[in-house]
């Protein structure tokens, strides 16, 4: 069982659904990053999603792009964002965390050292944007034989015919993308999401995680409340690039996880 | 049954790859759309009512076929090779690009969609996709550069005049790939009605068969054309290469026959070397994946996308088609690079030997032609893409000559 099967087992034995949030490896530079990520468990995060910066970052909303570009700017490479992830797990190592980005780094790197590597450090799943189902045995087969998951999302446009396809190797969590769009863009509406998770259901026995537009505690309430939780990504990314200090972005993070856990 | 086998038209297969190259690599939201689109185009390709109007048009609104001009001074001044120029440049809107967004444009109507998106560096493709969109009263948004906006203001008024909706990108260093990929951010929002129209060889599949199939009209007629004027087929083939649409267009019916020598010229900007002051994506870079497709792309150690350099903005894209990838690995066209200068001075020699202004893309190409045409036989055939005018280059064109358009 990797740590995100394991923490998604303990969520349903206690009833209670997931918060997951994101923030990009690197930015503005590694200390401040690495400070805000060792706090996140702290303020109530279940799974933490890590930002892998890339130059072209094609679902991404500008808050998530001039995030990319900070930590570019300021030196991050993958490597050093591997190395995040030791330094984080010398004092957590229960968090699961998942590196969520772009091929072409993993690919320049080359698929079968990363792997190595990503394990090695502390990474429990990926999720890859722009990897379909289509493109599974460039790296979503290989990841899931060196033992990570491979979280796949789902879109208003995955169809019930396609819906098979895309579950069919994920594993740890599905991702329902909740808008047709990027990230931070429309806001996420929980009547909306309800009856397209529960077609999802019907296709996975996964728990399924809502993210895109969801951006206030109110709303990681109203959205978890209908699925088996929720994230958020631009919103924290946000009052980081506003330079905020970091207990007050923990304390927003503890604001969003409240939210959630109370649905 | 064996020239099945070993013939170089079969790519893409099934799953859109050339050899390792190609492919789908698109976020889930965009796969079913492509999907829908490869089931369209397949269904358009073998309909013979839509090349019936494809022909039409080509022939009444963009005026192909387009000649292939022996040059015969430049011949002479070269001293070599006998030179041929496949005049694309004289297509309404100035470039091939018009040949591509038809064949688009004309699916997207048959797909029911209402909207229609491009990404342009130079303009080239802007212009034609806006041109196309004006003449079956379609709404037009076209992603640009802000600094190809600036460099470029003649045709983002051309676009705007023709009803177009110019929007300058600053995201990334705002170029022609940060255009494309606000283009994709745009079509993951607006999947009902919108179809993108992509102006290049690249992206993911099925657009560099789709792409290529409506290019090779070029090289069907250049063939033809050769046949007729020479009797016989050309010796060499030479054609410049951003994303490569022009010269995929003119290499693709010529693929099988294996005595002719295919050339793509990259735009080499201020040389290939390690500071990357090029797009010489083939000479310079190395296998990646971008913008739905896998290919050569210029890219650091991290894999972080670089950008390229060229006195070209019709060139500048740090990626190569995929088809282009796969020719080049297995040996079957040769790719080179031309720097900014050689480009400057072949635009030069065009002008004054023939009387043609040519862009600055196919400026590369010729440059090639002059480097190679004087140590080739007398009855030696080259055939060379002149895929643009230059009309839109002059302002560029002056400032490195140092001559003041005031």
């Amino acid at each position: 069982m990797t740590r995100i099967e394991s923490k998604f087992a303990q969520l349903r034995a206690e009833g209670k659904k997931a918060f997951v949030s994101y923030i990009m490896a690197g930015d503005p530079d590694i200390e401040t990053s690495l400070a805000v990520m060792k706090g996140l468990p702290g303020a109530g995060v279940d799974v933490i999603e890590l930002g892998l910066p890339f130059t072209d970052p094609m679902a991404d909303g500008p808050t998530i792009q001039l995030a990319g570009q900070r930590a570019l700017e300021a030196g991050m490479t993958l490597q050093k964002t591997l190395q995040m992830v030791r330094d984080f797990r010398t004092g957590d190592n229960e968090t699961p965390i998942v590196l969520m980005g772009y091929y072409n780094p993993i690919y320049s790197r080359g698929v079968d050292t990363f792997l190595a590597e990503a394990k090695e450090a502390g990474i429990d799943g990926l999720i890859i944007v722009d990897l379909p189902p289509e493109e599974d045995e460039e790296l979503c087969l290989p990841a899931q034989k060196a033992g990570l998951n491979f979280i796949r999302l789902a879109t208003p446009t995955t169809d019930d015919k396609r819906l098979p396809k895309v579950m069919q190797n994920t594993s740890g969590f599905v991702y329902y993308v909740s808008i047709t769009g990027i990230t931070g863009a429309a806001e996420a509406r929980a009547a909306d999401v309800a009856p397209e998770v529960a077609r999802l259901k019907k296709a996975t026995d996964l728990p399924i995680i809502v993210g895109f537009g969801v951006r206030t505690p109110e709303s990681a309430r109203d959205i978890a409340a209908v699925a088996d939780g929720t994230v958020v990504g631009t919103a924290i990314v946000a009052r980081i690039a506003e330079k905020k200090p970091v207990p007050e972005i923990l304390a927003f993070v503890r604001s969003l996880s409240d939210g959630a856990h109370s649905a | 049954m064996d020239d099945l086998v070993n013939s170089f038209m079969n790519g893409p297969d099934e799953k859109g790859r050339f050899g390792i190259f190609g492919g789908r690599f698109v976020s889930e939201t965009l796969m079913p759309l492509i999907l829908s689109l490869e089931e369209e185009y397949e269904k358009a390709k073998t309909d013979d009512s839509f090349w019936e109007e494809m022909d039409w048009l080509w022939k009444h609104y963009v005026g192909r076929p387009s000649p292939l001009y022996y040059a015969e001074r430049l011949t002479d001044r070269l001293g070599g090779a006998k030179i041929y120029l496949k005049r694309d440049e004289l297509n309404h809107t100035g470039a091939h690009k018009i040949n591509n967004v038809l064949g688009q444009i004309i699916l997207a109507r048959r797909m029911g969609k209402t909207r229609i998106i491009a990404e342009t560096g130079a303009g080239q493709h802007g212009v034609a996709t806006a041109t196309v969109c004006a003449k079956f009263g379609l709404k037009c948004v076209v992603y640009m550069g802000a600094h190809d906006v600036e460099r470029q203001q003649p045709n983002v008024f051309r676009m705007r005049l023709l009803g177009a909706e110019v929007i300058p990108v600053t995201s990334g260093r705002g170029t022609l790939k940060d255009a494309m990929n606000d283009a994709l951010r745009d079509w993951v929002t607006n999947v009902r009605d919108t179809f993108y129209c992509i102006g290049t060889v690249a992206g993911p599949h099925p657009y560099p068969a789709m792409v290529r199939d409506f290019q090779s009209i070029i090289g069907k007629e250049a063939r033809e054309q050769m046949m007729e004027q020479e009797g016989r087929l050309p010796d060499t083939l030479v054609a410049a290469i951003g994303g490569g649409s022009n010269a995929m267009g003119l290499f693709y019916p010529f693929l099988d026959d294996k005595g002719v020598r295919i050339i793509g010229v990259e735009a080499g900007g201020k040389g290939v070397n390690d500071k990357m002051e090029h797009c010489a994506s083939l000479t310079g870079g190395r296998p990646g994946v971008l913008h739905g497709n896998r290919t050569y792309l210029l890219q650091d150690d991290d894999g972080q996308i670089l950008e390229g350099f060229s006195i070209s903005a019709g060139l500048d894209y740090p990626g190569i088609g995929p088809e282009h990838a796969w020719l080049h690995d297995i040996g079957r066209a040769e790719y080179v690079a031309i720097t900014d200068k050689e480009a400057l001075e072949a635009f030069q020699l065009c002008c004054a030997t023939e009387g043609i202004i040519p862009a600055l893309e196919p400026s590369h190409a010729l440059a090639h032609v002059m480097k190679i045409a004087p140590d080739l036989p007398e009855d030696h055939l080259i055939c060379m893409n002149m895929c643009g005018r230059g009309d839109k280059d002059i302002f560029t064109v002056a400032k490195h000559l140092g001559f003041d358009m005031g």
